[in-house]
């Protein structure tokens, strides 16, 4: 008997979050969907609700992701070669470990004081869209790092083996047998960072993204909005007109983010059945 | 192909190509071999018998280094093929195993097409010359008589060929580079008895060119295959002698013992 | 040549991994600096006792404890909420539920944890304070209990895999001999699978810890930006990284005492986060030798 009951709740707990979630989600649609159309997407921001758009927010958003990938995944996935495929098992190499661990659970939050002392301040990048990828890149780091270690100890062992029996270094075995063999795993990270970096609010607020900005960037040292600081922005605002283009802004934030976990998960099961 | 550095003479007449010296291999606190002494003929195909974990795959592994690669591993003694220590700072690693090629016991062809497995030894090298790969390639293959069973469509995966075929395959990669010797860690315990024949009459007919060492689990094969066998047990060579001697009247009780099946 | 080329690609793949304890060190060295430069000029005493932190205003306190009861109340909320759920959809997966539900009812958690926290903060701010206050009449519009049960619902993916993951983890044979010996699903789960997944199951709650209390966007727009020293659910607070929001999103000059603040506010948090994230890890790493 109690045992039933267990399941029911068991059940009810599973189904709890999804269903919360489902209703949030409806009623964002059904707050913003009519105001999304092509002007919101291509309006600059305003002081009228109904004449904002979230074009700069999303061409900051849209140079951001690209400026982070570039600087974050060369760096990640080059450590993440080093330790899974070079370092010896030493003391050295679990402090590292310990370490990367460690900055995975620093609240993001942290790395926006990090960037904005040592980018803006110190490298005086000021508080450009170089900054802030900087300091993206470093939050999404140790996700690159991590992903990356697990899609290379999935290649099987035998594959080095074969490789360095016919006289391969092991460069050449890394370049030309590993790193093609992994690659699905490693998309597969890099967009699962990417996707929690679409959504970063607070760590790109504290290297002072601005929340008005009126052009969209047109090169690393300007200033910049993104979608999450602009959703932020109009919720802070008291006239309704805003709450609805926080909800409209959201609906396109949910799209993209789930868009992109989407293609990410789709690629992992791809490329695990290769190795079936 | 440039040879400048090879560290085996071709074409000498010396009867023994590899030598094994008071050979003593750690792991860690654990000694894997207990010093042995042995020297491998040229031209023949030597098998390595014994029960499982006596260290016929550890020994076997000390001819191109691959033992370098695990953690804790430690080695004392000399092994030198045709009088070159192979132990030694001054040694190239790589330029070795080309020379002393090796087959596994589990096929693990690269996720590449046919034709891209067979290449890569060569690739490694820095051979670009189209012409020079794909003739390489096609006389490799033709040795393991697979040519005729994949020449239509070469850059099919190699993950598409059956177990014996992906077996035969890594022999023509390993024969692209050339090598000296050929070491075969149990290359037909995966497979089946029709392509467990197919290769131990490859080895045959490789050991006019090749030194052959064969590690395996399987007497008969030894037997069948072999000019040359040494016995191991738990780390110590036991017995080493003609093939024919070992298996109808050998000189040690333990030797025996396990020839006819009392253990192992 | 070739060796040295390889040498080369070796010390540069080094230095990549480098980088990481780079980012370490930075952190550390960036809070440390300005929190030393700030309690040149506030005592750490005042700091950690004062029941007022008003650096803003004209009559300037500087004490955490408001900010950081904001944090642990908020926070407490949602582990409150977020460790039943999480904890039984996890039995359920591991112990009742069929295989091929495991496949597809875990991705559509992690959906949960996907969710940008500004997204969250919307539905707090929106939909669950003004349905709460249908209930609780006395309830502000800004207030701890919907910001934490949003963070809740937000950490439940954390508890939920981890814990499951740690019960998957538990050798069949346990199971077995449960049953065998006639014990319901029910009593097999709470008497011999959890205990056995114990480490496992803690170190999703730490981390879920972890996680709440580093939240800014969520409290950020939901909780309020009153520092308020209580443990009243229905009022405004404000929480250390909500805080420091307000603080960026202000006029505030740089090397001013203002600005030191937000460093102190953050080493505060640094430290809490640092400490469970460390012992988290231990936790783990016994766990793993335990079972391999």
């Amino acid at each position: 008997m109690m045992d039933q009951a267990f399941q029911f709740w068991g059940i009810a707990c599973t189904l709890l979050g999804l269903v919360l979630l489902a209703i949030f989600i409806g009623s964002i649609i059904v707050d913003g969907i009519q105001r999304i159309d092509w002007d919101f997407i291509s309006n600059l921001p305003s002081r009228k609700a109904d004449r904002a758009g979230i074009y700069t927010a999303l061409m900051g958003s849209v140079w951001v992701l690209v400026l982070t990938t570039i600087i974050a995944l060369p760096i990640g996935i080059a450590a993440a070669i080093y330790l899974e495929e070079y370092s010896k098992k030493d003391k050295f190499a679990s402090i590292l470990e310990v370490n990367i661990s460690n900055l995975a659970g620093v609240p993001s939050i942290i790395y926006g004081l990090l960037g904005l002392e040592i980018f803006v301040r110190i490298l005086q990048m000021g508080s450009s869209v170089l900054a802030g990828s900087f300091t993206l890149a470093l939050l999404i780091l140790p996700i690159v790092i991590v992903s990356t270690r697990e899609a290379l100890k999935a290649v099987p062992q035998s594959l080095r083996d074969a490789s360095f029996a016919l006289g391969a270094s092991k460069w050449q075995t890394v370049s030309q047998q590993l790193l093609p063999a992994s690659f699905g795993g490693i998309l597969t990270g890099i967009i699962l960072a990417l996707s929690r970096a679409v959504g970063e609010t607070a760590p790109l607020i504290v290297i002072g993204a601005l929340a008005y900005v009126p052009f969209a960037p047109t090169n690393p040292m300007d200033d910049f909005s993104v979608l999450p600081i602009q959703i932020f922005n109009w919720i802070s605002r008291p006239q309704h007109g805003f709450e609805v283009n926080a909800a409209a802004a959201i609906i396109i934030l949910l799209l993209i983010t789930f868009i992109m976990n989407g293609i990410a998960v789709y690629f992992r099961n791809k490329w695990q059945k290769k190795f079936k | 192909m440039e040879r400048s550095d090879t560290i085996i003479e071709k074409n000498t007449k010396k009867k023994n190509m590899i030598e094994a010296q008071d050979v003593k291999v750690h792991y860690d606190d654990f000694m894997a071999i207990k010093g042995i002494d042995m020297k491998i003929k040229a031209n023949k195909v030597t098998a390595f018998i014994g029960p499982s974990g006596c260290g016929k795959s550890t020994f076997l592994r000390l001819f191109n280094r691959m033992n370098d690669y695990v953690d804790g591993f430690r080695m004392e003694g000399e092994i030198s093929i045709h009088g070159e220590n192979i132990y030694t700072k001054k040694v190239n690693v790589e330029q070795l195993r080309k020379e002393v090629g090796m087959v596994f016991q589990k096929p693990n062809p690269f996720p590449k097409s046919i034709f891209e497995n067979v290449a890569y030894g060569l690739k490694i090298q820095g051979i670009k010359d189209k012409k020079f790969l794909q003739e390489k390639v096609e006389s490799s293959l033709k040795q393991v008589a697979l040519w005729d069973e994949v020449k239509d469509d070469l850059n099919k995966s190699a993950l598409a060929l059956s177990g014996g075929q992906q077996q035969r395959l890594c022999i023509a990669r390993t024969l692209a580079v050339e090598p000296t010797v050929i070491l075969m860690d149990e290359p037909t315990s995966a497979l089946d008895p029709i392509s467990t024949a197919k290769i131990e009459e490859l080895i045959y007919e490789l050991k006019d060119k090749y030194t052959i060492v064969i590690v395996t689990h399987n007497m008969q094969q030894a037997s069948r295959v072999s000019d040359y066998t040494a016995f191991f047990y738990l780390g110590e060579l036991i017995e080493y002698d003609k093939t024919k001697k070992i298996f109808t009247n050998p000189e040690k009780k333990q030797t025996e013992n396990y020839i006819t099946g009392r253990f192992g | 040549m070739r060796r040295i080329k390889e040498l080369v690609i070796e010390k540069t793949l080094f230095s990549s991994a480098l980088v990481t304890i780079l980012v370490t060190l930075g952190i550390i060295l960036v809070l440390s600096v300005e929190a030393i430069n700030f309690f040149r000029e506030v005592s750490i005493v005042d700091f950690f006792t004062d029941t007022q932190w008003t650096p803003l205003f004209t009559e300037k306190h500087f004490g955490i404890l408001p900010l950081l009861s904001g944090t642990l109340l908020t926070s407490f909320i949602a582990i409150l909420f977020a460790v039943p759920v999480g904890l039984s959809i996890s039995i359920y997966i591991s112990e009742y539920a069929p295989r091929s539900f495991r496949k597809t009812i875990k991705p559509a958690l992690e959906l949960l944890a996907a969710v940008p926290s500004v997204v969250y903060g919307f539905f707090a701010l929106t939909v669950v304070t003004p349905f709460l206050q249908n209930f609780i009449p006395g309830l502000s519009g800004f207030n701890s209990l919907s910001a934490g049960l949003v963070m809740g619902i937000m950490i439940i993916p954390f508890i939920s895999s981890l814990s499951e993951d740690a019960l998957h983890a538990v050798p069949n044979s346990l199971r077995e001999a449960a049953y065998g010996m006639g014990s319901t699903r029910l009593q097999n789960a709470f008497r011999v699978m959890v205990p056995a997944a114990s480490s496992g199951i803690i170190v999703s709650i730490i981390l879920a810890i972890s996680r709440a209390i580093g939240e800014t966007m969520i409290v950020a727009i939901a909780a309020g930006q009153q520092p308020r020293l209580t443990l009243d659910p229905t009022v405004p607070v404000e929480t250390i990284t909500a805080y420091i929001v307000q603080v960026s999103l202000g006029d505030v000059q740089h090397g001013s005492l203002e600005y030191r603040t937000i460093f102190a506010a953050g080493i505060t948090l640094f430290a809490f986060t640092f400490i469970l994230n460390t012992v988290s890890y231990r936790i783990r790493k016994k766990f793993r030798e335990k079972y391999e």
